[in-house]
């Protein structure tokens, strides 16, 4: 009977791989807290709640990407932020009433980068890793060429939108919410997103099951630049304007919380909560070494050391190179 | 079959140095003055680092892994270069050495746990980055004199960066292309199950070629770093792309063993020569970086063009 | 040979099995210095499997094994193997593709170091491609990869025979010329007599019969995992040697008696192999059970592949009416998502049917797994179990209730019995009968006879293309072994 109990928390645990990031940010939380003897925890947790949500929708994307299997990643999404941004501004212009028109380009914008990025995948057969890289040169390019200068202000009710609260709650926070369930609705209950799991799994046993595997990957590929190009116009919503680097830092949020939030970086596994998770954590972590007064250089380090014990210690067991 | 087809391993194998030619006539065309010994010394000035980077990087694709950490190192040797290695000599040194046994262990986990190496490493990039970041917390510092002299060292009739390039094309193509053990090393890449069968050990070649992806990381930090003389935390951040970019140009593939060292040493002068034909053409500098992703996509649409054709014989 | 030469390897009680499937039940074999062994079964008879065991690629589960007087049975593994002089030419290529011939050389040979190794190694290959295959037209500086299949099989070949630091007593060869044309594949047959008559040891598998009877001195018949018949090959004709592979015991298995009553619906697959060269193809009608037979991996697979790809709308080869669903025989590539319960392994197929509002419906999902955890009686307490956590056989069961649960009108079946155990397989031809009956199409692909007597008709392929068709009054195991294994090479 003990081992019964012993094996059905194991077996608990294993079916919830998300538990860990959530610990993790819990505990960093109260660390930090802590330190600060109770002071500013609501401040604390809006500003992380803020700042997660744009980790959360880059991070959906690229999670759909590295579930289709190893070696696929989309290396696209910082130029991606930052060409999404800069045409999100000048679309909008400032004005209230072309806020949607500009997200509808920017939402094109997505689509011609995700078609872009697979075009190269399927009729060059470039491996995903340096097509999105090279596909990435081009549109870094673009938005520093259509960009530069750019001092566009958001419209005053975009950017109401991506720095205001409901309830104390920010706007922008209930928005990542509701997409991550829609995401993991996606993932669970659509014909789509199990063919997304089945293909990571093994995607020759995907294509004799019936599954449309290149289809399958071509809309996963839209699916993650569409949410990076719209990650983009929040964030230039959020600060105020668009720039160039913006999007930079999310080269390694965006995989570091897939592979945290404890997706298979092999395929074929994956959760959307998980996301949520990671995305608290790397925030909350930042913050608590600000707290302590660490310096950049160590949380630069301490971020990269714990991608890599993360990552090893769930393991490659059927990681190619991915 | 025929004799007068030249084979696909041929063209793909004269693609490099043919780009090359291209690039170089381009160049003529536009600015003739600049073929010249003064001309190249200027527009190849920083042919060497991105050579040695796109050499480290030809390593660690020789045995189907992928470095994304590589341009942070070579920051990160950049600022060693520009503050130790100058204070206290001996310190700079053992803490690049340091980084090199990093670099084996890397290797050696990546090949132990079975992980993706493009997670690692990235992982590893932000690790290199937070240590330049601690010693050069903004751009400066300086470099031993002996170091400076080196790198700038004026060669009578071919400019001192080109007989470098060629010298380490050379080495690399004999160590790597026709030495015993290179032939070891390139077939792990290869056939990896064939080579352990015949009694080798995948982790002693994954650690070696890790381990040289460091020095050569290292050589690439110093040479940046003396002709520079000053460095900061992201003075080789565009390495990563730029190696990467450089033995793919070159004729290499991302898995199977299949590298050129020669030709990667040649792509790196072709990305490096870009540059410069594209601001003679007074095109923005904006347009650098994507200029770069068109060439490789360019060169993998040929080299897609070309297995296309083969397999269709 | 008369017994007087010296014995170079001995395997005393071999035994091995994978999980519960027997491939050696107890094998003896001796090969004496100086002569060629020809090694002849039928599918699964377990002639691999007892090479790898020689070769050291696999450990035994119990027996002796003596090379050159030496008991390596505790030390077994390729190293020891190669030490003592066993060396093995498998039959997928051990070759490094990106390295030239010299190099592969190199890397087999640790001999071949220092300076000027390339010259030396190329040297020796060459020497030994010219004494096997005289223009052969291969250079040493060639990178495998640009060779011919043929080519390449001639460099792992001479690989194989060269000696460098370590001496060569026997040279497995493991259907060597598969892909040699025939004058080539004499050239080999004939160095393999001067190899035989320096002294040298070679056993040999073929399924060219022919090339056994001419090449070895003696023979030696498996058969489930048991050596049946050993004697000098010149005590065998063709007849003889398929009447030893075939069966000892009789067939009691029982016609299908709807077979004849099934012929008269419309055709639904038509393919033809796309190395079919005269006009043959393969059709199967509604309702029809199609076998597809001959020794393993000679193209039966590959066919059905194009068949399966073919109901996506993208294969030239193949035209089906209807939609198809296929049974995976080699279950970790082909079929089974690990990580997944046994209830999605199952409803992947069928996903598009199980929806509500779009979304697919969990209790739906959760019927069709309960309904065919009864039909197909599936072993587990619980559908949401992890599919690996069943044996092999019931995975098996739960890919073809992913099959049978589709609206698919036409099941392929890759020798998905491969490994079950026989109470399994008698509740699934029950049912592929069943569902024959109801009008489902099977096509039916099988190393095993006993199945093939469940199929209203039988392709038999050789060499990646079909050789024959035999109706159902025809289906004998005598005749399916003739049309496997051919006189000649093709």
């Amino acid at each position: 009977m003990q081992q019964g109990a012993f094996s059905r928390l194991a077996d608990w645990s294993s079916r919830r791989p998300w538990l860990w990031s959530f610990v993790g940010a819990g505990v960093i939380f109260l660390a930090t807290i802590a330190f600060t003897s109770g002071k500013g925890g609501a401040d604390v947790l809006a500003a992380a709640l803020t700042f997660a949500s744009f980790y959360v929708i880059v991070g959906i994307g690229q999670m759909f990407v590295i579930t289709t299997g190893p070696g696929n990643v989309d290396l696209s999404i910082p130029a991606n932020i930052a060409l999404a941004g800069a045409v999100a501004m000048k679309v909008m212009d400032g004005s209230n009433v072309m806020i949607l028109p500009g997200l509808a380009a920017v939402a094109g914008v997505g689509l011609a980068i995700g078609c872009f990025n697979f075009a190269l995948i399927r009729i060059l057969s470039i491996p995903p890793i340096i097509a999105t890289l090279s596909a990435s040169f081009l549109v870094q390019s673009t938005a520093i060429a259509y960009g530069r200068g750019l001092r566009i202000k958001p419209p005053p009710l975009f950017a109401e939108l991506a720095t205001g609260r409901l309830l104390g709650v920010p706007i922008l926070a209930i928005m990542a919410l509701v997409v991550a369930a829609v995401m993991a609705v996606v993932l669970r209950r659509t014909v789509y997103g199990r063919s997304v799991l089945a293909i990571g799994q093994n995607a020759r046993a995907a294509g004799l099951a019936g599954i449309r595997v290149e289809r399958v990957r071509f809309a996963t590929y839209v699916l993650s630049a569409v949410f990076a190009s719209l990650c983009g116009a929040l964030l230039a919503g959020f600060s105020g304007g668009a720039s160039l680097n913006m999007g930079e830092e999310f080269l390694l949020a965006s995989i570091a919380v897939v592979v945290i939030g404890g997706t298979s970086v092999a395929g074929g596994f994956s959760n959307v909560p998980g996301i949520w998770g990671a995305s608290l954590f790397l925030y909350l972590l930042v913050t608590m070494l600000n707290t302590f007064g660490v310096g950049a250089g160590v949380r630069l380090i301490l971020t990269g050391l714990i991608i890599i014990a993360v990552i090893a210690l769930s393991g490659g067991r059927r990681a190619g190179r991915g | 079959m025929s004799a007068f087809v030249p084979s696909p391993r041929l063209v793909r194998a004269a693609l490099p140095a043919l780009s090359l030619a291209a690039l170089l006539v381009a160049i003529w065309f536009v600015q003739p003055r600049a073929i010249s010994y003064f001309g190249f010394n200027l527009m190849l000035n920083l042919a060497m680092p991105i050579a040695f980077a796109t050499i480290a990087q030809l390593c660690v694709i020789t045995v189907n892994d992928l470095d994304l950490s590589i341009g942070a190192f070579v920051s990160f040797v950049a600022c060693v270069g520009a503050t130790w290695l100058n204070e206290t000599p001996l310190l700079g040194a053992v803490v690049l050495l340091g980084a090199v046994a990093v670099y084996a262990l890397i290797g050696a986990l990546i090949h132990l746990r079975n992980l993706p190496s493009i997670v690692v490493t990235l992982g590893m990039s932000f690790f290199w980055l937070g240590c330049s970041v601690l010693l050069l917390p903004s751009p400066g510092g300086s470099v031993p004199a002996w170091l400076a002299a080196l790198v700038k060292f004026r060669t009578p009739f071919v400019p001192f960066a080109i007989l470098v390039s060629a010298a380490l094309a050379l080495i690399v193509h004999v160590g790597l292309m026709r030495s015993a053990w290179g032939a070891i090393l390139r077939g792990a890449g290869g056939n990896p199950a064939a080579v352990a069968r015949a009694g080798w050990s995948l982790l002693r070649t994954k650690v070696t070629m890790f381990a040289l992806a460091g020095v050569f990381g290292v050589l690439s930090g110093l040479s940046l770093v003396g002709l520079t003389t000053s460095a900061d935390a992201n003075i080789a951040i565009r390495y990563t792309l730029l190696s990467i970019a450089g033995v793919i140009l070159g004729g290499g593939e991302f898995v199977g063993g299949r590298v050129s060292p020669v030709g990667a040493v040649l792509g790196a002068m072709t990305l490096t020569l870009a540059g410069s034909l594209l601001s003679f053409l007074r095109i923005s500098p904006d347009w650098q970086i994507g200029a770069q992703g068109a060439i490789l996509i360019v060169v993998l649409a040929l080299r897609a063009l070309v297995n296309r054709l083969e397999r269709r014989r | 040979m008369d017994g007087r030469s010296a014995t170079i390897v001995a395997l005393e009680g071999v035994r091995k099995s994978f999980g519960a499937v027997r491939a050696l039940a107890g094998v003896d074999l001796e090969v004496r210095a100086g002569e060629c062994l020809g090694l002849v079964g039928h599918n699964g008879a377990g002639k691999s499997t007892l090479m790898q065991v020689l070769a050291g690629t696999l450990a035994a589960d119990e027996g002796r094994l003596v090379v050159a007087g030496d008991d390596i049975t505790a030390s077994a593994g390729v190293a020891a193997a190669r030490s003592h002089g066993v060396v093995c030419v498998f039959q997928e290529l051990s070759l490094c593709p990106n390295l030239t011939v010299a190099e592969n050389a190199r890397v087999m040979h640790r001999a071949f170091r220092g300076f000027g190794w390339r010259k030396r190694a190329g040297a020796a290959m060459v020497a030994m491609l010219d004494d096997i295959f005289p223009g052969h037209g291969i250079d040493p500086a060639d990178v495998v990869a640009d060779l011919s299949i043929a080519r390449r099989q001639m460099v792992e070949i001479a690989r194989a025979f060269l000696v460098t630091d370590q001496p060569l007593r026997l040279v497995i060869l493991d259907e060597p010329t598969s892909s040699l044309d025939q004058i080539v594949a004499e050239q080999l047959m004939g160095f393999v007599r001067r190899f035989v008559a320096r002294g040298g040891s070679v056993i040999l598998i073929s399924h060219l019969l022919g090339e056994i009877l001419s090449t070895c001195d003696r023979v030696v018949v498996m058969k489930d995992g048991r050596v049946v018949e050993t004697r000098p090959a010149r005590d065998f004709t063709r007849e003889s040697l398929v009447a030893a592979m075939g069966s000892v015991v009789a067939h009691e298995e029982g016609r299908s008696v709807a077979a004849t009553a099934r012929q008269a619906g419309e055709t639904v697959v038509e393919a033809r192999p796309p190395r079919q060269a005269d006009g043959r193809s393969l059709s199967a009608r509604r309702g029809e059970i199609v076998g597809l037979a001959g020794l393993a991996g000679h193209g039966q697979t590959d066919l059905l592949v194009r068949i399966n790809a073919a109901a996506q709308g993208r294969e030239p080869h193949a035209r089906v009416a209807g939609a198809v669903a296929f049974v995976a025989g080699d279950r970790q590539s082909d079929g089974v998502f690990p990580l997944w319960s046994i209830a999605e392994n199952i409803t992947i197929r069928s996903l598009g049917r199980l929806r509500r509002f779009g979304l697919i419906d969990p209790a739906a999902e959760a019927r069709m797994a309960e309904e065919w955890r009864q039909r197909i009686a599936i072993r587990t307490p619980d559908m949401g179990n992890g599919i690996l956590s069943l044996s092999g056989g019931n995975q098996q069961k739960a890919l073809f209730a992913r099959a049978l649960a589709s609206e698919a009108d036409i099941v392929l079946m890759d020798d998905p019995m491969r490994g079950v155990d026989v109470g399994t397989k008698q509740e699934v031809y029950g049912m592929v009968r069943a569902e024959a009956a109801r009008g489902r199409t099977f096509l039916w692909y099988t190393t095993e006879f006993d199945e093939l007597l469940h199929c209203d008709r039988v392709y038999v392929f050789r060499a990646g293309v079909i050789v024959a068709e035999l109706a159902a009054d025809e289906i004998t195991e005598e005749r399916v072994l003739q049309s496997s294994f051919a006189e000649e090479a093709a």
